[in-house]
């Protein structure tokens, strides 16, 4: 009744193209992003903004990454956790060498070196497929963190072998560091998670998605019809790295503050990839949503019995996390082998008939 | 709108609200500590008598004396699973109860928390593990590494192996290796170890075992090779059984394998049977369940079913620890009070407390714990206190200890520690303060 696209009529192109063609969606997604940024920085305690609005941004970011190289490209990748450290190790690299470089421009070139390493460990996607492939990105993976591990350089020579945020501003606001307000960390987090998701939406409605979404359905044919496989998938590559890179850097100076390699093992890459399949694969909105339940779920179970005014042992408690937290994820993958993604669809394509179902 | 539209609001609001009234609770007469603890996971072998421990010293403080002059003191659990993202949550979470001081039992954790320390006025309390130069009270006036770092730890074991072969200068040409947990909790000693290495003219060689450790056989297949004089340990959870199984296994001679004071408590050495007999550990405290705090615990905690673990469990090394870690806790709040009146302290007032304070040997024996530590004393530059390390060894049954009080070597660990304070207060934009000004 209410969200219906009847009467709304596209007379150009570029209304037939936008991301959100029917009036209802825009309305709702400029009132969604404005009140993102305005809500939470006057309103969120530090608590939420710290512990599950920060992680919750850098997150989506990291299986926007991924789900453009696995969701789109359709290359299975667990090297998720060895691109984010390049991303973090180069930032802290760049930012503690070039001191008076504005963070932005350091993370996103630490963006860029993760996407040249993705390009790098993305070669023997060309031979290998499926499985085999994924094995391959592991070996990213454990190479990447035990290389960080070894070489004292990328720590500077620190002892303990963490790497600390430095303090920086950024328009005269401190972002970085100890100093740093949360308020300002959820901005400049948010305004880089809004700015990529633009970007990773547009990317895959245009030539090079399209392209992506071919060599995912079928290779052959799509090498036949005059897709270059080697291009497009170094590019899959070098973009979905390019994203990991700036989650990892955003993960040390905008959540973490310091972090060791630990922060970036093989758990790590299974969470990413998790949130992914959780949230709906080849969905820009699905990573936001997989992002969301995976951050947000485990928060939610341990404050419950505290809500409810039950005092439960810390140990069975976290067991019952654990076990109710995997159940959801095995409903859910149930109920929707397609990932929360595609509930929003459903309810989409039901409002659009409501009150008056058929 | 029906009555049951708006019974249906007003529990909606009431849940919503729920949250909101929770942090007022601190505002009681008590003072508030968070317990950051791991009792699942792989390090939960370690983390389930340490958090122990915790409990029952501060129920203890609460039944027998009533609190710290009349202040109760509260506190809560929150599971980290050594995990340093779910460490800093469970921080935050419990930062909205204004806690007074915090003790991370994590290194990785403790690194998170140090920046926060100052913003948010709450005192960390790193008992002998945590980052070595926040020693240096001048850099950093809000962590306290009581008893002693790790640095410290590391200048003792050496010592103690000088005292076994015969003098300091019978270590040119020895082997040591150092088998460590891959984090900047095992990676702490090694700049002293090198440094002593250089000194005295052993050899050293750095072997690391990666998070959680459970696969250790490449390491020990080195250290057969290498064939060393003696192994140093630095381990944590269940890293620790598996070296010493893995040094049982290759039959090396277990009193001559030395485990840091993370890596020596009972759950440590009974699985690996008859092979852990002769094992040795650092410690800074005596084992057993035989001094009169024990009693106490038993008689006002367990007698009224407040406590924690079995009474079997009472007295392991872990155990011990954390209570003398709760001791020093609840110490600095009175020596807070001496000063600031017996009220509930707010954080800086017991980081005053903490950084004043003084266990003297007759304190030590009012609070039953004469002869299981040593007196302490904590100043404004050194954060570290003057502990003093021992060496335990294992036999069979139960640690015993082996060796005197051993003084580190604070001569070429101090002037290193002052050296990495710099470095390490300058990467958060501190300045030195001048101690000579705090009186």
């Amino acid at each position: 009744m209410i969200y219906r696209e009847a009467g709304q009529f596209k007379t150009t192109y570029a209304s037939d193209q936008a991301i959100f063609p029917i009036v209802q969606d825009r309305v709702v997604v400029a009132l969604g992003v404005l009140a993102v940024f305005v809500l939470p920085t006057r309103f969120a305690n530090e608590y939420w903004l710290q512990a599950i609005l920060i992680p919750f941004l850098i997150y989506a970011l990291a299986a926007l990454g991924l789900n453009l190289l696995t969701g789109y490209a359709g290359q299975l990748s667990l090297g998720t956790g060895g691109f984010m450290a390049v991303g973090a190790y180069a930032a802290f690299k760049l930012s503690t060498a070039f001191p008076s470089l504005s963070i932005v421009i350091v993370f996103l070139l630490s963006g860029l070196i993760a996407a040249l390493v993705g390009v790098v460990f993305g070669i023997p996607s060309l031979r290998i497929k499926g499985f085999y492939l994924a094995v391959a990105t592991l070996a990213a993976q454990f190479f990447l963190i035990w290389l960080f591990n070894k070489v004292a350089w990328f720590v500077n020579y620190a002892p303990s072998g963490t790497i600390t945020a430095p303090s920086r501003t950024v328009l005269g606001v401190t972002v970085t560091g100890p100093t740093a307000s949360a308020a300002a960390r959820y901005v400049l987090a948010l305004v880089f998670v809004a700015v990529f998701a633009l970007i990773a939406k547009n990317l895959v409605r245009g030539r090079i998605g399209r392209s992506w979404m071919a060599i995912r359905d079928r290779d052959i044919a799509a090498e036949i019809i005059g897709v270059r496989p080697l291009r497009t998938k170094l590019l899959a590559f070098a973009i979905s790295s390019f994203y990991c890179g700036i989650a990892g850097a955003e993960l040390v100076f905008l959540y973490l503050g310091s972090a060791e390699t630990l922060a970036f093992d093989i758990g790590l890459s299974f969470l990413v990839l998790f949130m992914v399949i959780i949230g709906g694969l080849g969905s820009v909105l699905g990573s936001f949503l997989g992002a969301a339940f995976i951050v947000l779920v485990p928060i939610f179970l341990t404050n419950a019995p505290h809500v409810m005014g039950l005092s439960l042992p810390v140990a069975f408690q976290k067991q019952l996390e654990l076990m109710v937290f995997g159940g959801l994820i095995i409903f859910f993958l149930i109920v929707e082998p397609h990932g929360l993604a595609r509930l929003w669809q459903i309810t989409k394509e039901k409002l659009r008939l409501w009150p008056f179902p058929h | 709108m029906t009555a049951r539209t708006i019974v249906v609001a007003a529990l909606t609001l009431l849940v919503a609200a729920g949250p909101l009234l929770a942090p007022a609770r601190a505002q009681d007469k008590s003072v508030f500590i968070p317990l950051l603890v791991y009792r699942t996971g792989p390090y939960a072998p370690n983390g389930i008598p340490s958090a122990n421990g915790f409990n029952d010293y501060f129920n203890l403080v609460n039944e027998r004396d009533g609190g710290v002059n009349g202040v109760k003191i509260a506190w809560e659990e929150c599971e980290t699973q050594y995990d340093t993202k779910q460490g800093v949550e469970c921080y935050e979470r419990l930062k909205a109860k204004s806690p007074v001081l915090v003790n991370p039992f994590s290194t990785g954790i403790t690194y998170q928390l140090i920046p926060k320390a100052p913003q948010d006025k709450v005192v960390i309390h790193s008992a002998g593990y945590g980052m070595t130069a926040s020693a240096d009270g001048r850099w950093f006036p809000w962590v306290f590494n009581v008893p002693m770092t790790y640095w410290s730890q590391a200048s003792a074991f050496v010592k103690y192996v000088g005292q076994q072969e015969g003098g300091l200068e019978k270590l040119k040409g020895k082997k040591i290796v150092h088998v460590f947990h891959n984090s900047p909790y095992g990676k702490e000693a090694n700049p002293t170890l090198e440094e002593l290495a250089k000194k005295y003219g052993f050899e050293l060689t750095l072997l690391a075992v990666d998070h959680p450790g459970q696969e250790q056989k490449s390491t020990w297949l080195q250290v057969r090779r290498i064939n060393p004089s003696w192994i140093y340990i630095s381990g944590w959870g269940v890293m620790n059984q598996v070296a010493v199984k893995e040094a049982a296994a290759i039959g090396f001679a277990m009193d001559h394998v030395v485990g840091n004071w993370w890596t020596g408590t009972e759950s440590d050495v009974v699985p690996a049977g008859e092979g852990a007999k002769g094992y040795k550990s650092m410690t800074f405290h005596a084992p057993g369940h035989g001094f009169k705090v024990h009693q106490d615990i038993l008689k006002y905690v367990y007698e009224k079913g407040k406590g924690a673990t079995k009474k079997e469990a009472v007295g392991e090394v872990l155990y011990n620890r954390t209570l003398i870690n709760a001791m020093l806790d609840v110490e600095a709040i009175r020596t807070a009070m001496t000063k600031f009146g017996n009220k509930p302290m707010t954080g800086e007032q017991v980081r005053w407390g903490m950084e004043n304070l003084n266990v003297t040997e007759k304190r030590l024996d009012e609070l039953g714990m004469k002869g299981m530590t040593r007196p302490l004393k904590v100043t404004c530059e050194n954060h570290e206190g003057n502990g003093l390390a021992l060496v335990q060894q294992w036999d069979g049954k139960q640690w015993k200890i082996v060796s005197d009080w051993i003084e580190p070597m604070r001569d070429v660990v101090r002037p290193k520690l002052e050296e990495a304070a710099v470095v390490e207060g300058k990467k958060l934009s501190y300045e030195m303060r001048d101690c000579a000004k705090e009186k």
